[in-house]
């Protein structure tokens, strides 16, 4: 594989950067294989990374019914943070800020990373206090957290609204500085080049039709491109995987729902952080281009559609507007959605099934992107050894049978319920 | 914006109401035994259908009842809509 370095950028130059390798290539598919990733996004393209890396299984195959990064890796809106309170949370998704940290030395690819802090905002004492506590548990657990007070957080965010008549007042705030956002794309195209380079076939175009299931073992996948042989499969595909599970008889905790974001016209720099309202649901950062990259609730119904309705971008951006009033005065550049892969407790799951060979990596509701290397790390490491890490071992199948439920904010797919 | 035909307010906007879910689950009954798979079933799992879906909602900002709807999860048409009490036509 082609290194990219500024002295191949130079001395392509030369050639007017036409005699560039393919990132990645197009193969057909093969007969058989050791193992089989439906849904190349950033979760599947990271887990056969991983495979190969870690593992030393190359014989892998990533089957995408499109084309790879066009699903919720390039519809997130880039945020990567650890800030969770909960052990299984917390350890993992620090795991995951490690792997972020190395990811562009790691892959050769500049995927961005750009560690600038979240602000979770507080608007009562209440509030306060809780995110005093859930600071103080992510500092045993190795995570760095500031409170900030009101002043603080005027200094940080100063465009944010903090006159004395407002509704919601801000009171202070939670800081992870480590956190930051990274370029979306880069992270699947990084994963889908390397990943290619070590042997994985990517196989674009390819839909999944069923499954060939004998006496509770998995023994092959079939496809719109052929059937194949394979022994294990890892699921990967997010807002498809209810209609996945029905074609394997299972029926998850998981419900598929739409979530919307949007960007602004780009703007000059006026937003270094990441930042999110405390009252209500509302992310927002700045991207390199200069839009507000923006974000918050679901639309709040079982949706398929990849596309939302203007009542909720409405109120997320009213959110939006009460707390950084110059957002009014931006005009919309765009808006899309993505379907997720609601849990019913709000964590993911990634874990073996009750079929011999079918891996499950699923429910990552709102927080699937930051979670991509972490998630890839993990799962490659259960389909590898047939066993789940200590690291995703929080993240059962079985946990909503025993009770040993992972509500990190209680927001599963009943979203009023908060 | 969806418009929903509420059986007892006729069209009105989605603004005007709240989401409840996949309408044919079932509780299990009352003084039956039931099994941790039937509770599980009942609690958590669901078959989120890709296409005509029965769901509930709630005329949160009308008259406040409960509703079933008929809506396609990917086009988001809307067939048909029931009050609670009635019975889902199989």
């Amino acid at each position: 594989m082609q290194k990219y370095s500024i002295f191949n950028l130079i001395k392509n130059a030369f050639s007017g950067h036409q005699n560039w390798d393919l990132a990645w290539k197009d193969p057909t598919p093969k007969k058989e294989y050791d193992v089989v990733i439906i849904g190349g996004g950033g979760h599947g393209l990271a887990t056969a990374y991983y495979l190969a890396k870690e593992h030393n299984i190359t014989n892998v195959a990533i089957i995408e019914k499109g084309w790879i990064g066009g699903g919720n890796v390039g519809r997130n809106t880039t945020i990567i943070r650890s800030n969770y309170m909960h052990d299984d949370n917390a350890l993992f998704s620090e795991f995951g800020m490690d792997l972020w940290r190395n990811m562009s030395q790691d892959l050769n690819y500049n995927v961005m990373f750009s560690p600038r802090g979240i602000i979770n905002l507080a608007h009562s004492d209440a509030q306060m206090n809780v995110y005093a506590r859930r600071g103080n548990s992510m500092r045993l657990n190795g995570i760095d957290a500031i409170l900030l007070n009101r002043e603080q957080v005027k200094e940080i965010i100063p465009m944010a609204d903090f006159s004395d008549n407002v509704r919601f007042p801000i009171f202070g705030g939670l800081m992870q500085p480590s956190a930051g956002t990274a370029r979306h794309d880069a992270v699947a195209w990084g994963y889908a080049r390397q990943a290619d380079s070590m042997g994985v076939d990517i196989i674009q175009n390819c839909e999944v039709t069923g499954f060939d299931v004998v006496g509770g073992k998995v023994n092959g996948v079939r496809t719109s491109r052929g059937d194949i042989k394979v022994k294990k499969i890892g699921l990967c595909v997010a807002g498809s995987t209810n209609i996945l599970a029905e074609k394997l008889n299972m029926t998850l905790p998981v419900e598929t729902h739409l979530l919307q974001a949007c960007v602004s016209e780009p703007v000059k720099p006026i937003l270094d952080r990441v930042v999110t309202f405390g009252a209500g649901h509302f992310y927002i950062s700045q991207s390199d281009k200069g839009e507000m990259v923006m974000g918050g609730d679901l639309d709040g119904y079982n949706s398929y559609a990849q596309r939302g309705n203007l009542p909720t971008l409405q109120h997320v951006l009213t959110e939006g507007i009460a707390m950084m009033p110059f957002l009014s005065k931006l005009k919309m550049l765009r808006t899309w959605g993505g379907i997720m892969d609601m849990s019913m407790d709000g964590s993911p799951i990634i874990d073996k099934t009750h079929i011999e060979g079918l891996y499950l990596n699923c429910g990552w509701c709102y927080g699937g992107f930051k979670a991509t290397p972490a998630s890839g790390w993990t799962f490659a490491h259960t389909i590898a050894q047939d066993r789940v890490h200590k690291l995703n071992a929080g993240y059962s199948l079985n946990r909503f049978n025993t009770g040993q439920l992972l509500d990190e904010k209680g927001l599963g797919t009943k979203t009023w319920i908060s | 914006m969806l418009y929903i035909k509420c059986p007892h307010c006729g069209m009105r906007s989605q603004n005007e109401f709240s989401y409840g879910g996949d309408a044919t689950v079932k509780r299990p009954e009352l003084n039956s035994e039931v099994s941790d798979h039937d509770w599980d079933n009942f609690v958590y799992n669901r078959k989120s259908l890709r296409g005509k879906h029965w769901e509930l909602w709630q005329h949160i900002s009308g008259c406040r009842q409960w509703i079933k709807v008929e809506r396609d999860t990917a086009t988001h048409e809307i067939f048909n809509t029931l009050k609670a009490h009635e019975e889902i036509s199989k």
